[in-house]
């Protein structure tokens, strides 16, 4: 429902406003066609579909519960000191598998590391992988899917071929593969590999919504108004063809934070020293029945994160397309 | 003469054959003119208009030959990168469906701005400025508060009239009309036409005016061209027309309007279908369904039979139709 907003300027509203248009003639004569009831009433401004997602998101308990756990991951990625004061490298294996004693509320690993600090600088790793991939996947997909889909023709016909190989691939068997060659143990080569195998999937999704929108009258009638295929591809198609994208690349991200654990578990995604949930979960794997906590934390805040971005996402597709809900 | 369309053929090639949209149609149009194109769905109008601005999809679409000259130059050898700048500048397009023809996320002040900035590299500011005032020609009532609304905020003749004020925008010698009025409820198409015919008038243009609506020409056409499956098969001035008809299906056209004076008997119905165009009949296309058909045109196709000085028909009985009042 539509909040009472104050309208912007009673005068403006006065000649197309519903009482006003009762009386067909302006003063000079000219007959003017009644505007409307829903044409514009007193309560509206101007709204896009970019507003009216905005307006559904404020009031959507889940799009709020998830926002605040995602700002606050993306805060402690920033600056772990915040609220993590040791060092998640400094270890003493004196204190290997202790549990929680003061100062130290999560315990030790098996290596005499604290388990609270690992788990809060573990925040960075996940955040950096999962914005990366999806922003390189977003990227990488629109403009391939968007490209194909506006001149479709044989391009297009390779670009789907594409899709379908990549499509073919399994994730994790492949993560193995190629990333078992790989030495770095930065971010980049997991970030990498993500868009490498992701891309075909917001590709797709791209492709479809360009050709959707291309069929558009309004497409037509920029290229009759003499707009060129750039200022229609990135004018007209792509702000209406984004939202799916959008959507898609949401959810998206908390499944690639996960498959990044799941790499770094398997021990091919992020390598010691990098300090990662998917390490320290591999590492404490081994100790699951006399030191449960070293499993635990960094378990469950892998959790909490991917369910925070994946709940983010459904938010999100509620909110820029009603008609899937 | 400002615009010549001579023999023009355009085909799509389909899954059934080869289907002739438009099969040799010549029509011409000058300044301070106003050519009313009539006809059903599937004439081929909306096509030779498509082709004429440049805009046919390209495949399935394909001009198989003629010319069509604006102010002396064939467009159909002219290079795609010069069409585009004819294209709004010089001749533009008014499609039918507003809503669908303006863009949704786009305000409609970004909208009429676009004309100025794409051909004319103006500023954001002062593109927005002439945006303002192009509503204001149109008539739209408090242009300067509306120029930031969106099109789904407008009634159908205002978006209508914006469609009109983006088309006149940079003051083109040509405006093509493709059922400007169809979608809009009857006394707004009355405000509409009124509001088409007035620029025009004032920016002294040609108008192609494509409509399937008698009620329509009559008053703002200065000449008509009746086409059927792709072909003319009678032009003449508009009274001409409207006195004595010159070819059974214009005839068939006449008789099917509802008119007071025959309240309360059947209205007249052209019996049949229009040809599918890949399988366009023998002879004389409107020979199944014509009242007046004979052996011969079921075998010869008619060519344009010069009644008078400024009348042409496509049948191979126009005296006897002529005469049939």
């Amino acid at each position: 429902m539509p909040e009472p907003v104050p309208p912007k300027d009673e005068g403006a509203i006065a000649p197309t406003g519903f009482g006003a248009s009762m009386d067909l003639a302006t003063s000079d004569g000219e007959t003017v066609e009644p505007a409307g009831p829903g044409d514009r009433g007193p309560d509206e401004r101007a709204r896009s579909l970019w507003s009216d997602a905005w307006r559904d998101l404020r009031r959507n308990p889940i799009f709020i519960v998830s926002g605040l756990i995602i700002l606050f991951l993306v805060f402690i990625a920033i600056w772990p000191q915040a609220i993590a004061s040791g060092n998640p490298l400094s270890c003493d294996l004196a204190k290997a598998q202790e549990g929680s004693q003061p100062g130290h509320p999560f315990g030790f690993t098996s290596q005499g590391c604290d388990v609270y600090t690992r788990t809060v600088y573990g925040a960075r790793a996940s955040v950096t992988v999962g914005v990366c991939a999806t922003l390189g996947v977003a990227i990488v997909g629109t403009a391939l899917g968007g490209l194909a889909g506006f001149f479709g023709g044989f391009w297009d016909s390779i670009l789907s071929r594409v899709t379908d190989i990549f499509f073919g691939i399994p994730v994790v068997l492949g993560g193995l593969v190629l990333l078992s060659v790989v030495t770095s143990s930065s971010v980049w080569p997991v970030v990498g590999f993500m868009v490498l195998l992701g891309w075909p999937q917001i590709s797709r999704i791209a492709r479809g919504s360009v050709i959707t929108i291309k069929q558009n009258d309004f497409v037509q009638a920029a290229r009759a108004l003499g707009a060129s295929n750039s200022r229609m591809m990135l004018r007209h198609v792509l702000p209406n063809a984004v939202a799916p994208v959008i959507v898609v690349a949401t959810i998206a991200l908390g499944t690639y934070i996960a498959l990044e654990a799941t790499l770094s578990y398997l021990g091919v995604g992020l390598k010691p020293p990098s300090v990662s949930w998917g390490i320290d979960i591999s590492d404490a794997s081994k100790f699951i029945r006399n030191a449960p906590h070293m499993l635990l934390w960094p378990a469950g805040a892998l959790a909490i994160t991917v369910l925070a971005f994946i709940m983010l996402g459904d938010a999100v597709r509620d909110a820029l397309d009603p008609k899937l809900r | 003469m400002l615009l010549e369309v001579r023999e023009l053929q355009v085909e799509f090639h389909t899954r059934d054959g080869v289907a002739k949209a438009v099969n040799g149609v010549s029509y011409s149009v000058d300044a301070g003119e106003t050519l009313a194109v009539l006809g059903e769905s599937g004439s081929g109008k909306s096509v030779t208009a498509q082709a004429i601005m440049g805009i046919l999809d390209v495949p399935p679409g394909r001009i198989a030959g003629g010319e069509v000259v604006f102010k002396g130059r064939d467009l159909l050898k002219t290079k795609e990168d010069e069409r585009r700048k004819i294209r709004g500048a010089d001749m533009a397009m008014i499609f039918q469906d507003a809503l669908s023809s303006l863009n949704p996320v786009l305000t409609v002040g970004a909208q009429l701005g676009e004309m100025f900035i794409v051909h004319r590299g103006m500023s954001r500011k002062d593109a927005r400025a002439r945006a303002v005032e192009l509503m204001e020609r149109v008539r739209i009532p408090a242009a300067k508060e509306r120029v930031n609304d969106y099109p789904h905020q407008f009634s159908g003749g205002m978006r209508q009239r914006i469609m009109i004020a983006m088309a006149m925008a940079l003051e083109p010698s040509l405006i093509i009309a493709d059922e400007p009025t169809t979608a809009l409820d009857v006394t707004v198409q009355a405000q509409v036409m009124e509001l088409l015919a007035d620029l025009q008038r004032e920016l002294n243009m040609g108008l192609i005016l494509i409509t399937h609506d008698l009620g329509v020409v009559a008053d703002v056409a200065d000449k008509i061209a009746v086409m059927y499956a792709g072909r003319i098969v009678e032009t003449a001035p508009v009274h001409d027309i409207y006195k004595a008809p010159a070819h059974p299906y214009t005839r068939g056209l006449l008789d099917s309007i509802p008119r007071l004076d025959q309240k309360g008997r059947d209205l007249y119905a052209i019996k049949g279908l229009p040809p599918n165009l890949t399988r366009i009949p023998p002879g004389c296309a409107f020979n199944p369904r014509c009242p007046r058909a004979q052996d011969i045109c079921r075998t010869d196709v008619p060519p344009l039979f010069e009644v008078d000085e400024n009348r042409r028909s496509a049948c191979f009985f126009w005296r006897e139709t002529l005469d049939d009042v």
